[in-house]
């Protein structure tokens, strides 16, 4: 890890009618840092995520990848995209493709690269996931733990600087999570940037660098892993821990 | 949770059989089917004068029928994906126009729309028939086919345009190669239904004389005067066609519903 900010968040408002999702939040990230985000339903976690991609434009405030503004209108956001992965809680695989067409299809599209050497990556990317035998398979041919895995890769095939996670195991059977969170610690270990929406412990213990704890659109307490679940300092941390654990 | 939905759409008007789950020998679609087939074998058995003549005179009508079906089909296809995407479109013009046209052409009886068509650019440009009868129809039935489109865009989850997006592809790239590919293939159905409508509607056409399956059935009776032998077979060869059609709509359904798993 080094020390310098590839993720930079400045008072980070956003609302949606008369709903406050964000309501100022300051969040820098380093470059191979893994950062966990938890709170409350509603607290503004998704919203935030969702932000750093553009998928929701902010009210107010300023989010930086690198030196590239996402808030800024001109910005070339899809440049911006490709840089930093995606993965939702509901997989979101596209139901028409197979698994390799899922992987390729992206960099075909946005990227110069040919046919051959995007399949290449994919199969590297799937046997990385562990689903090499799986390449011919539609999305409802798999479960969901399969999907999810689907989802990583085709994310990593953009070879992205940044990974967001959108509680990627909430909408697993609990049999499937493991297999996820495994890959997701592989990936945090070689040194993924990643800001992760989750309330997995384990891994919370296991790769974060960091835990924020969110609520009410602001982010009300962070620290290390220890910190925050063994020893947390605000009321509210400490009853939403309460609450999950 | 938000798990991916199977994206079937429900678009109402079209054939009441065959009714699924309907599988007996005797199902009103065979009753129907065959009934009419063999009725249309007996008759000119049965009675050569006039009914052997009127199926020797008809099937160039049943040719043109299809002709000015297939042809409107295509071009309501292509218009109806336009509109479609007009009326989910975000710009607020694009989206207006879009809404407009089709609560016009939905506001407006076909046979109207046909005559007003017809006369319409009858005062500009002199087109044969046939094709202001294609034209005329395509305009009306890319209305519908523009709702089954919109049906069907609306249908995908929009998680599929959120991980397209956030994979670096742009808006228009995104629709081309994740939306529109999905979509084709949940309004399949609809658009065969509105295919068999079509292929009903298409007999107004006859009033622009083109020489469709009604407008022979007319020639032929108003020769011979045979009128109620004419209008039966006619009557008899829409039914066996849009029957048949039915089923294979019918079966592109079950097909598709056994793909969802
Ligand atoms: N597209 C939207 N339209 C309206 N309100 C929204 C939208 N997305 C999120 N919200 C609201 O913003 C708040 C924060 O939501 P979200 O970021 O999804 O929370 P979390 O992910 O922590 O559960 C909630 O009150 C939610 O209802
Ligand atoms: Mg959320």
């Amino acid at each position: 890890m080094n020390d310098k900010p590839i993720i930079r968040i400045k008072n980070a408002v956003k609302t949606f009618g008369t709903v406050q999702a964000l309501r100022g939040v300051d969040l820098e990230i380093k470059q191979g840092e893994v950062v966990l985000i938890i709170g409350p339903s509603g607290s503004g976690k998704s919203t935030l995520l969702r932000s750093v991609n553009r998928l929701e434009t902010l009210t107010a405030g300023e989010i930086r990848v690198d030196e590239d503004s996402v808030t800024d209108r001109n910005s070339d956001i899809r440049k911006i995209r490709e840089e930093v992965g995606m993965v939702f809680q509901s997989f979101n695989l596209f139901s028409h493709l197979n698994v390799l067409e899922n992987i390729t299809m992206a960099p075909l599209t946005v990227k110069n690269v040919t046919k051959k050497e995007a399949a290449e990556t994919a199969r590297k990317l799937l046997k990385r996931v562990g689903l090499a035998d799986k390449e011919t398979a539609y999305p409802n041919q798999l479960s969901g733990g399969q999907q999810q895995r689907v989802a990583i890769a085709r994310s990593l095939a953009m070879n992205p600087r940044v990974m967001l996670f959108d509680e990627p195991t909430s909408a697993l059977d609990p049999e499937m999570i493991k297999e996820v969170l495994d890959v997701m610690l592989d990936l945090a270990k070689e040194g993924m940037t990643m800001m992760v929406v989750s309330h997995e412990m384990g891994f919370a213990r296991a790769a974060a660098d960091r835990v924020i704890f969110m609520d009410e659109g602001l982010i009300v307490e962070e620290g290390t892993p220890g910190d925050i679940f063994s020893n947390p300092q605000e009321p509210r941390t400490k009853r939403f821990l309460e609450h999950i654990l | 949770m938000a798990e991916i939905k199977s994206s079937r759409i429900e678009v109402s008007d079209g054939a009441l059989i065959p009714d699924k789950g309907e599988h007996s020998l005797f199902s009103a679609w065979r009753l129907a089917f065959f009934g009419a087939i063999g009725v249309l074998i007996l008759l000119p058995v049965l009675s050569p004068d006039p009914y052997l003549d009127i199926i020797k005179f008809i099937p160039d009508g049943i040719l043109k029928t299809f002709e000015v079906t297939v042809l409107s089909i295509i071009f309501a296809m292509i218009i109806g994906l336009f509109t479609g995407l007009g009326r989910i479109s975000r710009i607020t013009f694009i989206n207006r126009l879009a809404t407009i046209y089709v609560e016009v052409v939905r506001g407006i009886p076909l046979l109207v729309q046909l005559f007003y068509i017809y006369y319409a650019l009858g005062k500009m440009v002199q087109l044969p028939r046939l094709t202001s009868a294609v034209v005329a129809m395509s305009f009306c039935y890319g209305a519908y086919l523009g709702e089954i489109f919109r049906a069907g865009l609306q249908a995908i989850p929009k998680g599929q345009m959120e991980a397209a997006l956030a994979l670096g592809l742009s808006r228009s790239q995104a629709i081309r190669k994740i939306i529109l590919p999905q979509t084709f293939k949940v309004i399949m159905p609809p658009v065969g239904n509105e295919f068999i409508a079509l292929l009903k509607d298409s007999s107004l056409v006859s009033i622009l004389a083109v020489s469709d399956l009604l407008r022979r059935g007319r020639e032929f009776a108003s020769t011979s005067f045979r009128y109620f032998e004419t209008y039966t077979v006619i009557a008899l060869i829409y039914l066996v066609i849009t029957l048949f059609l039915s089923k294979l709509v019918a079966l592109m359904e079950e097909r598709m519903q056994h793909h969802e798993r």
